[in-house]
């Protein structure tokens, strides 16, 4: 019925009850119940069975390590939350909850976190007159008070290039410019998220916490990025941002109006980028960086609405696509006039 | 119905998809040992279902023909137009506008005058062009437009309003319809949300949209908008290729 070598341990361990019918003696009953292996002689076949146990209990523990090393800022209800795409109303409800707690404990500021969703039939797109952009830098500002950024490092999602005239390379482009703009033999690029219809970012991502929606967005679930830059390093327009350290922010300037995929204080080691201030355009407001633009560059629009600004500037301007020919079909456009 | 659907959607798929069902109703009539009453039976099979798949696949191609002209997002983009109740609210300039006489009042603040003040008892000069051939105020008004003359635009016969090139009265809050004489161009792009700049929404059906007029943003006398110096600036050094000379207290740092 038995094997030989379970025989044996069958037998022993049967033996042991016999001999204290009323329970284990505390001193050496409990070692032979638990692991009656140990009251085996001292065979190889035992030997190799100990280092089994040994091992299969040293990879166990390695498995569910991380359990034990949550680390100190993460919450186990942060540490156990599903993506974004599979939370339902309710644990969209409880997180967002639970997120505006935690800003109102590390930031001392009561705001509201929303989930925008896509408004249906409508496709985002952007474009910037180059002719008129000064390189004044306003937008890079807005976004900075707009979008909850780092105050230590003022990050922003945008990048005022200052590129020589004769050249569209934006790799020549500098971004540290610090005097009186325009210059007579310069122009100035705002370079952003380009919300590219093939975009690299999404497809590196090992763990799709990056995705496209139906708006044309690039959006990321900030609490299942796990920070590993791949997207960073495939964006050709440099356009995403990495949280080296817990943003700062004084309460008073905590924008309280936040979405989840947008503007919402990002945690420590994660990454970020430039979602057309989809809190705004998704309740069918204009980008921040739009509205603080004081030349009137940047034009933003449905592209599905035949009459919108952003179909009268693809119809009537000589527009351009930077880095066209990676194939990676961006939704923002430039055109000089 | 599931076949149809996805005939509709790929073409080329349908031909394919048509030319195999067809092969295999013709192998299936062919392959037949026996060619008597069984065989005539099948065979009208075959031609009834040739017949049929012959329907679907003309009805599917028409409807891949058509499909190009029924974009499935135009109905929603077109409703939401047709709600937009929103209006498109251009800021208006002050009329008439004030000038600074040059005086100050006990409180040390200046003295404002409207056009009209002053201008009601002086007779027009109609052979001043410039700001050079002025004898007294307006000296020093800074003109940089083009080679407009003082009565392109204002208007000598009430100056508390503008005129046009036809010499007909356009108030201060319309100078748009002055502006936009010479500059099209820029009219055309103002009209199509392309210039100026807007604060508000970019959806009319969901709320307003406020833009700038033109004098918001280019002076009338000296309109090229101004230069500025940026203030905002990320401590960002990607793509910088000046990079900052390596600090003193480094080679310190290497040592220890």
């Amino acid at each position: 019925m038995f094997p030989p070598y379970l025989r044996a341990h069958r037998t022993s361990f049967m033996n042991n009850h016999a001999e204290n019918p009323d329970g284990p003696t505390p001193s050496s009953g409990n070692d032979q119940d638990l692991l009656p292996i140990l009251n085996q002689p001292t065979t190889r076949r035992t030997a190799l069975k100990a280092v089994g146990a040994a091992l299969g209990l040293a990879a166990f523990g390695k498995a569910i390590s991380p359990l034990a090393s949550i680390p100190e800022n993460v919450s186990v209800d942060e540490f156990l939350q599903q993506h974004y795409k599979e939370l339902s109303d309710d644990d969209k409800e409880r997180i967002f909850a639970r997120l505006e707690q935690e800003t109102k404990e590390s930031y001392g500021a009561d705001v509201t976190i929303s989930d925008h969703r896509p408004i249906p039939g409508v496709r985002f797109a952007y474009a910037i007159n180059l002719s008129k952009c000064n390189g004044n830098g306003k937008c890079m500002e807005a976004c900075h008070l707009e979008n909850n950024h780092h105050r230590g490092v003022d990050q922003s999602y945008i990048r005022v290039l200052e590129l020589p005239k004769g050249t569209l390379d934006m790799e020549e482009g500098n971004t540290t410019f610090d005097h009186t703009v325009p210059q007579e033999d310069k122009f100035y690029m705002p370079v952003q998220c380009q919300q590219c219809d093939n975009p690299p970012c999404v497809t590196v991502c090992p763990v799709e916490a990056t995705w496209k929606e139906d708006d044309g967005i690039v959006v990321v679930d900030y609490n299942w990025c796990i920070g590993c830059r791949y997207c960073e390093a495939a964006c050709p327009y440099h356009a995403r941002r990495f949280n080296w350290e817990q943003p700062e922010i004084p309460a008073e300037e905590v924008n309280p109006d936040q979405g989840y995929l947008s503007n919402r204080v990002r945690p420590q080691g994660t990454m970020e980028k430039c979602h057309f201030c989809l809190h705004r355009t998704r309740e069918g407001r204009l980008p921040a960086c739009l509205e603080a633009c004081p030349t009137g560059a940047r034009v933003f629009g449905d592209l599905n609405d035949p009459d919108s600004p952003i179909n009268y500037v693809l119809q009537n301007k000589r527009v351009f696509v930077l880095k066209e020919e990676l194939g990676t079909r961006p939704s923002f456009f430039y055109f000089f006039d | 119905m599931a076949l149809i659907v996805v005939i509709v959607e790929c073409p080329t798929q349908c031909r394919v998809v048509t030319k195999a069902l067809s092969d295999m109703s013709r192998n299936f009539s062919s392959s037949n040992p026996n060619p008597a009453r069984g065989g005539i039976r099948v065979t009208g099979f075959a031609r009834l279902s040739l017949v049929i798949l012959t329907l679907v696949a003309i009805t599917s191609l028409a409807f891949a023909a058509l499909a190009p002209f029924s974009s499935p997002s135009e109905p929603v983009a077109t409703e939401r137009k047709r709600e937009a109740r929103f209006a498109v609210e251009i800021h208006k300039p002050d009329s008439p506008p004030l000038v600074e006489i040059g005086l100050n009042d006990e409180n040390g603040n200046p003295i404002t005058a409207t056009c009209a003040t002053c201008h009601a008892n002086r007779e027009p000069d109609p052979s001043v062009r410039t700001v050079e051939d002025l004898k007294s105020f307006h000296r020093e008004l800074v003109i940089d437009h083009g080679k407009l003359s003082c009565f392109s635009c204002h208007n000598s016969a009430d100056y508390s309003s503008l005129k046009l090139a036809d010499g007909t009265r356009v108030e201060f809050t319309e100078v748009m319809q002055l502006c936009a004489q010479c500059h099209g161009p820029q009219m055309k792009d103002y009209e199509n949300g392309v210039h100026g700049g807007m604060v508000g929404h970019w959806d009319l059906s969901r709320g307003p949209q406020q833009k700038n007029n033109c004098v918001d943003c280019h002076r009338p006398h000296a309109p090229q908008f101004p230069r500025m110096i940026p203030t905002f600036k990320p401590d960002d050094r990607f793509l910088d290729k000046h990079v900052p000379p390596v600090p003193e207290s480094a080679p310190d740092l290497i040592h220890e």
